[in-house]
């Protein structure tokens, strides 16, 4: 004979926690430079998706596209964009 | 399941091996330990379980007392009935895991073969290891002999996985008094204790569910999560009693919850002990009702959570409570000692109580050694109207320290 396990929820409060946008605050506030793409140069390579450490680029038939609520502004897409389409670009504030 | 004709069978053992038994009739599926004296043969017993086939279960090889607990919390969180042993320094080495564990609410049990801690180095019991985990918010149960120990370590698996508890279970006993000591033990028909457990229960698990535990949160969230160990630390009495019962009406043995009284109804004097120098005391409590004194035993079973109703119970009609304490906050009392003071000014009476702390590092008491002590403290007591608030029971002797006032 074998046990089995079932979930039986308690009504404490458990520190766990379910994935969910955000849950660590949005890191793009740490950005102090920004990464601009130039579609009109981008030729569609897909290295800037490879080898955002943020898996916040996504590279489709319109180009390349940066989710600014959790880019940290590394800067390593510039430095592996082939075509120098992306320039870094201070933060306003 | 009470009007089934049970198979039994008893068998001499060990404490040790009544524990592997207990963990073998439990099922239990992960199995994670590293060797230290006196522990070592409750492991060894349950591979050699495993190696025969008679039981389906896998032992996790680790590198230390640290891994072993995190690697019995990792099988816990992930579903599976999970079980561990150590003693001492190991035990000291497991702490921080200790602690993580029940505040993660993930059941599992541990086995706690005591041995004080060095240095010197040493290989004898006194219960300084396991008292040393009691703010860690794990079940803590602690037996007197064999049969007891075998009880516990199943009643710790259905106690620990009751969804109003949800907390680790450890079950202690002493290092070679018991650990390393034959007696006889009933062993259950395999699957009456199968049908006792029933199927796990946990709050959540790693494998069935995407989920992050023990993530950062706000410190009013962290607060929340401690008060929630508390309050199932407050409903576990009730579940440890009826647990108790229960395995009573399954089983025909009960041993009374949290704690348990040996002529306490009408003691003027009550003696308070924990773990298998109980034994000596409960013969020592013989003697001394034969010699006209009217002492009786109230013996701590689980240190938490602590009986409070039970103590307060047992000690109101006593003209004094002597509580043995094999185990010491250097600095404070024993802890037993701390734990009944404080259960007795919560319910707004006071009480005559002495601490008497004795049998460290291994130091054998009898029950000669139980009646000496007894008598030269109510003597003392009787004649001069106090007693000093703390004790040394040292080589026959009734020492008091001399560094509080009485």
């Amino acid at each position: 004979m074998v046990i089995t396990m079932k979930l039986v929820k308690t009504e404490d409060k458990l520190p766990i926690s379910y994935p969910s946008e955000g849950a660590a605050g949005k890191t793009g506030t740490w950005r102090l430079e920004r990464p601009i793409v130039n579609n009109e140069m981008c030729t569609r390579c897909f290295l800037c998706e490879i080898y955002c450490p943020g898996n916040v680029i996504t590279v489709d038939k319109e180009g390349a596209h940066i989710d600014y609520n959790y880019c940290k502004g590394c800067g390593i897409c510039v430095k592996v964009c082939p075509k120098n389409a992306i320039k870094m670009e201070p933060e306003e504030e | 399941m009470g009007t089934l004709e049970l198979k039994k069978e008893k068998k001499v053992m060990t404490g040790n091996h009544a524990v592997a038994y207990a963990v073998k009739l439990s099922k239990a599926q992960i199995i994670s330990a590293y060797p230290i004296t006196p522990q070592t043969s409750i492991v060894e017993k349950l591979s050699e379980f495993i190696e025969k086939g008679e039981m389906n279960a896998r032992i996790i090889k680790v590198e230390s007392e640290h891994s072993a607990l995190a690697a019995v919390y990792g099988a816990a969180i992930a579903g599976a009935r999970a079980f561990t042993a150590t003693s001492s320094h190991g035990l000291l080495y497991m702490h921080e895991w200790v602690h993580w564990f029940s505040r993660a609410r993930i059941p599992a049990v541990m086995a706690v073969v005591t041995r004080t801690i060095g240095p010197p180095w040493n290989i004898w019991p006194d219960h300084s290891d396991f008292m040393d985990q009691r703010d860690s918010g794990w079940i803590m149960s602690y037996a007197m002999d064999n049969q007891e120990v075998f009880d516990l370590v199943i009643q710790a698996f259905k106690v620990s996985e009751d969804p109003s508890v949800y907390l680790p279970a450890m079950v202690g006993l002493e290092g070679f008094i018991l650990g390393g000591t034959s007696m006889p033990v009933e062993i259950p028909e395999e699957n009456s204790v199968l049908d006792f457990l029933g199927e796990r229960r946990q709050p959540y698990s790693v494998a069935d569910e995407i989920i992050s535990v023990g993530n950062l949160t706000s410190p009013e969230e962290t607060e929340q999560i401690q008060m929630g160990i508390q309050n199932a630390m407050g409903r576990a009495r009730e579940v440890i009693k009826k647990v108790d019962e229960e395995f009573g009406r399954a089983f025909g043995r009960s041993y009374g919850g949290l704690a348990s009284c040996y002529k306490c109804g009408d003691a003027k004097y009550v003696v308070v002990t924990m773990g298998a120098w109980s034994g000596d005391a409960l013969e020592a409590i013989d003697v001394l009702r034969d010699n006209g004194i009217d002492a009786g035993l109230l013996r701590i079973r689980y240190v938490r959570p602590f009986p409070i109703e039970e103590v307060r119970e047992a000690l109101s009609n006593a003209r004094l409570g002597i509580v043995f304490d094999r185990s010491l906050s250097f600095g404070g009392f024993g802890q037993l000692y701390s734990d009944i003071a404080s259960s007795i000014i919560g319910s707004g009476t006071k009480k005559n109580l002495v601490n008497v702390i004795s049998g460290l590092g291994g130091v054998n008491i009898s029950s000669d050694d139980f009646v000496q002590a007894i008598k030269s403290i109510i003597e003392s007591y009787e004649s001069e109207g106090y007693v000093h608030p703390f004790l040394w029971y040292h080589q026959g002797e009734v020492m008091k320290y001399q560094h509080i006032k009485a």
